[in-house]
């Protein structure tokens, strides 16, 4: 049935700065709402011609095929330290880097901290969903006690496998950073919420403050073994209980 | 006449779902506070079983759908408010 759109507003549509392409995550899966969310920064603080995304290895590796900005994809773990380069090489750039926790907080922790250290004025979102999702669902240093993966089929022990770790905390000790928070996408408020983190860690790259981290407690549906909405209730009722949401420092 | 009734009947909301963008996950219909969607059981091109306005009538145009659609499926227009 056609309809007629004359006589309404347009509350809410596609940001341009997202591509025509379709995501290719799992239903219900938080990536996409934050790749929209970030589209929906750009487009607002009218940057995209000279932002660059730094893609990760894990599920939003092809972050690049999604935004109408340039991209680049790092080595596994690396997207920090490439986000460093290009913005000391042209400083004049709003460079941005996407991670998982696998590739964050996992093969990448030197450089994700070294670069925190260092203070380099970029972004850094980490979507941390407490498993391996590409791969197949392998535990991941951020997954709960107790949490099945596929590699810790009967829950993960501590004594084994030590305690889910608290990435943004480790980094909030640091003095360079500017802006340290983390948010979360599982009811419309967090959406709302998470959508101004991200903004502020923008404008602080924008204003030359300084490094950024907005850590992103998704859900990954297909090896939760949940539904999206059970999903999302997990990430309210026991995930925020190990990584409470908050901001963890806020110097801008 | 038609205008006042427009006006006091027209629904306030209007969503547009693009059926092939949608993966049928089902968060729009649990954040929706006014139950408009509902699964159709229509399956699109690649399988999924899209969600559709089912009482568009009730839609105020909150966009709260929009905002937690991971695949950007929907779009949402408002009704210009009578001046």
């Amino acid at each position: 049935m056609p309809v007629s759109t004359e006589k309404m507003v347009k509350v809410f549509g596609r940001p341009a700065s997202l591509t025509e392409a379709r995501f290719t995550y799992c239903p219900g899966c938080h990536h996409g709402i934050l790749t929209r969310i970030i589209a929906q920064t750009i487009d607002e603080l009218g940057i995209v011609e000279r932002t660059v995304g730094i893609a990760p290895v894990g599920c939003a590796v092809f972050a690049y095929l999604w935004y109408r900005c340039d991209a680049i994809q790092a080595s596994h773990g690396r997207a920090s330290a490439v986000a460093t380069g290009v913005k000391r090489a042209n400083p004049n750039l709003i460079v941005f880097a996407y991670q998982g926790d696998g590739d964050f907080a996992s093969i990448g922790t030197a450089e994700s901290i070294h670069a925190a250290n260092r203070g380099e004025n970029i972004t850094v979102i980490f979507v941390n969903n407490q498993v391996y999702g590409m791969t197949g669902g392998e535990m991941a240093p951020t997954s709960l006690v107790g949490q099945k993966t596929t590699t810790t089929p009967d829950g993960r022990d501590p004594a084994l496998f030590g305690y889910p770790i608290r990435f943004s905390e480790m980094i909030a000790q640091l003095d360079a950073p500017v802006y340290v928070t983390r948010q979360a996408l599982y009811d419309t408020k967090r959406i709302m919420d998470a959508t101004k983190a991200i903004k502020k860690a923008f404008t602080n790259q924008l204003e030359g403050k300084g490094y950024s981290l907005v850590e992103v407690l998704a859900t990954c549906p297909t090896n939760w073994r949940m539904k999206p909405t059970e999903a999302n209730k997990h990430v309210a009722e026991v995930v925020t209980k190990v990584f409470p949401l908050g901001d963890l420092i806020d110097r801008g | 006449m038609t205008k006042r009734w427009m006006e006091v009947f027209m629904a306030k909301g209007l969503l547009i779902i693009d059926k092939e963008r949608c993966k049928g996950c089902g968060l729009c219909i649990a954040a929706c506070p006014h139950q408009v969607l509902a699964f159709s059981g229509e399956l699109n091109r690649s399988g999924y079983n899209v969600v559709h306005a089912e009482r568009p009538e009730a839609c105020v145009g909150c966009a709260f759908c929009a905002l937690t659609c991971p695949d950007v499926a929907i779009e949402v227009y408002r009704a210009r408010v009578p001046a």
